[in-house]
């Protein structure tokens, strides 16, 4: 009779949960992500809990499927409907597949935002990038400036020509450039996300410009790439390469020197700020284009017309906190 | 024993009686277990009892258990449909692919219920005419259908189908019925009536048990065996018109790891993998079990790998159970 047993099991794990989660008059704010397991979603409930705390009157409810599906998320939704939870703040597997099941939920009363990856208009109060265009182009060549006060050669190596992304942030890079004086930007090459591709294309910029202080790569594939480059070409100290890159990628460049600071999203602050938002709205706070919603610690974030919004600059990583979050992502 | 060899021996014209054999039946098994788990459910979570929250719940099997039906015949026949999911999949991309080209609702309906169809048949005819094992088919067609799905939409995704369309999915029959729901229902019937009260049905049994046999006591193997797979085919075309309506969109990673799903539905309902033996309603409580079991631990909030390590338990114990009886009878008889 072991389906009997399982089920003896089974109930005790549920009586011993509910007894941990009885608190009525707490708002439930359910923080719902891509799949369960992945360290940057992790460390996205570590800011949720953070901010649970300084609220007081906050449970969080952290969940989401095992495998990054729409379908999984979609029962997710389903059960979180059915226990009245105040809020749903969700990082979307599918930007439309999800809209029936959170419009569902905002029809019975549940205020619902989604963040890091977003859900179509119509199934969302609000979305919350975790940055914006302009403040990652001012942020890249902010890094590169910052380690060269007295100017010098810069080049960019970008994903493929037509990322729009990267395109996106190298043309808000190129509009504030005036404001970092004597940063010139030499070239602009591709290294389509192939690390070798983007290897060769470093070699070849560490050749043709003998001036270059700093590349500045907007890809966390490139910017790997590059730093080794740098490190095989042994152009550390003279070259700085720098960008957006994942922390546990990049921790051994930075120790070696080829990268003296990165930048990236910080996901503790993105589940922090969610969760601030989500409670925000709760509250009574209408989330409409102009509105200007409360983040706690972060600030306020302000709706353009599509209800979306920018939480703040890439956050930095440099020698002094890399190897911390390269435990996380 | 010694007695018993002694008295006239009496052969039974059962070996059972029915009504014993009904309460020792896997189904009988099932049912307590489907009681327990509602009632464990509803002692667990204050929201379980709610007739719209266990409506919304139905939604987590009701698709897989209509594919799960004619699963059982397959696997009752001793093949097996692997490529279901993809199908779905494929199902759904070409229904968009007609929303693109402007068609209504009554024509998604004949576009995804077609090209289910057409998938069975090329999964029937390769097994059939071919005398391919469906196993490696069906594998085969399930990286082929979905492949076609993502060579059609890339990382694109169809959206804007007619509102009308979302009936299938999101739509209530009466009260809290849903049409999926009730779909689930009338195809129980159907599939119950056609596996245990037909011509048709026998057949199935009896290739399952031994196709030899069958095929030299007149059963049309290679026809029968085609109509199953073109019912798979159809079903996951359904499933695909109720869960592209539901979902509002179509992407090639639609319905991802449903094949395995269904197939555990099809041997927790007591079907045997081996072929030869199961029955319907057996399919149709352990498609409430896998269904309350989620809507259940999701309640709790009980992280969904657990959920997975329960159902992979109970499938264990399900293929092992009959066996270990069965040892230990023979232990006591000896």
């Amino acid at each position: 009779m072991k389906i009997f047993k399982a089920l003896m099991v089974t109930t005790a794990v549920s009586l011993a949960l509910m007894a941990g989660t009885a608190h009525a008059e707490n708002k439930k704010i359910a923080l719902v992500v891509k799949a369960l397991g992945i360290g940057f979603f992790e460390a996205a409930n570590k800011g949720a809990q953070e901010a649970a705390k300084e609220l007081g009157d906050v449970e969080i409810i952290y969940t989401g499927p095992t495998s990054t599906t729409a379908e999984g998320q979609i029962e997710v939704i389903n059960s979180l409907v059915a226990q009245k939870v105040d809020a749903i703040a969700i990082s979307a597997n599918d930007k439309d597949a999800l809209v029936p099941a959170l419009k569902k939920a905002m029809d019975r009363g549940i205020k619902v935002i989604s963040w890091d990856s977003g859900v179509a208009p119509e199934g969302r109060a609000m979305h919350l990038n975790p940055s914006s265009n302009p403040l990652i182009g001012n942020m890249i060549i902010k890094l590169a400036a910052d380690q060269l006060p007295d100017g010098g050669d810069v080049a960019v190596l970008s994903a493929s020509a037509t990322a729009t992304n990267q395109n996106t942030w190298i043309e808000e890079m190129k509009k504030v450039q005036g404001n970092y004086k004597g940063i010139n930007v030499v070239a602009t090459v591709y290294g389509d996300d192939l690390a070798d591709k983007s290897y060769r294309e470093t070699q070849g910029l560490i050749q043709s410009y003998p001036n270059l202080k700093a590349i500045i790569a907007p890809t966390s594939v490139g910017i790997v790439a590059a730093a080794q480059a740098v490190e095989d070409a042994g152009k550390v100290g003279q070259i700085n390469v720098t960008g957006l890159g994942l922390p546990s990628e990049m921790a051994g460049h930075v120790k070696a020197g080829s990268s003296k600071s990165f930048a990236i999203w910080n996901p503790i602050d993105l589940g922090y700020s969610a969760t601030m938002i989500a409670y925000d709205l709760i509250g009574g706070a209408e989330a409409k284009p102009g509105a200007e919603l409360k983040m706690g610690r972060m600030g306020t974030v302000k709706l353009d017309d599509n209800n979306e919004g920018a939480m703040a600059d890439p956050f930095v990583y440099d020698a002094s906190n890399v190897e911390e979050f390269a435990k996380i992502f | 024993m010694a007695e018993a060899r002694l008295s006239p021996r009496v052969i039974p014209d059962r070996l059972q009686s029915r009504g014993s054999r009904v309460l020792k039946s896997w189904e009988s098994l099932l049912l307590v277990v489907a009681v327990l788990i509602f009632t464990i459910n509803s002692f667990a979570s204050p929201y379980f009892l709610d007739p719209w929250n266990l409506s919304d719940a139905t939604f987590n099997f009701t698709e897989k258990a209509m594919i799960a039906f004619a699963m059982a015949l397959v696997i009752i026949s001793g093949e097996i449909d692997l490529s279901v999911a993809s199908i779905i999949a494929l199902s759904s991309t070409a229904m968009g692919l007609a929303v693109t080209m402007g068609a209504d609702t009554p024509m998604l309906v004949v576009v995804g219920l077609g090209t289910g169809l057409l998938c069975g048949a090329v999964n029937g005819l390769l097994i059939t005419g071919l005398g391919l094992p469906s196993i490696v088919v069906t594998i085969g067609t399930m990286s082929l259908f979905r492949g076609l799905s993502f060579i059609i939409l890339g990382d694109q995704a169809f959206t804007g189908y007619p509102a009308s369309f979302a009936y299938f999915g999101q739509g209530y029959v009466w009260w809290v019925f849903s049409f999926e729901f009730a779909l689930f229902v009338l195809f129980a019937l159907i599939y119950s009536v056609l596996l245990h009260k037909t011509n048709f049905g026998r057949a199935v049994y009896a290739i399952g048990n031994n196709q030899t046999a069958a095929l030299f006591s007149g059963v049309r193997v290679g026809r029968v065996k085609f109509i199953l797979f073109l019912l798979t085919g159809l079903m996951a075309g359904i499933a695909s018109i109720c869960l592209t309506s539901r979902l509002g969109s179509t992407r090639p990673s639609i319905a991802l790891g449903v094949e395995l799903e269904v197939v555990t539905m099809v041997v927790l309902g007591g079907v045997s993998i081996l072929g030869g033996s199961g029955t319907i309603p057996g399919v149709v409580l352990a498609a409430f079990i896998m269904g309350m079991v989620t809507f259940g631990f999701g309640l709790l909030n009980v992280p969904g790998i657990v959920m997975s390590i329960f159902i992979g338990v109970l499938l264990i114990s399900v293929i092992a159970l009959p066996i270990l009886w069965a040892r230990a009878r023979r232990r006591v008889a000896h």
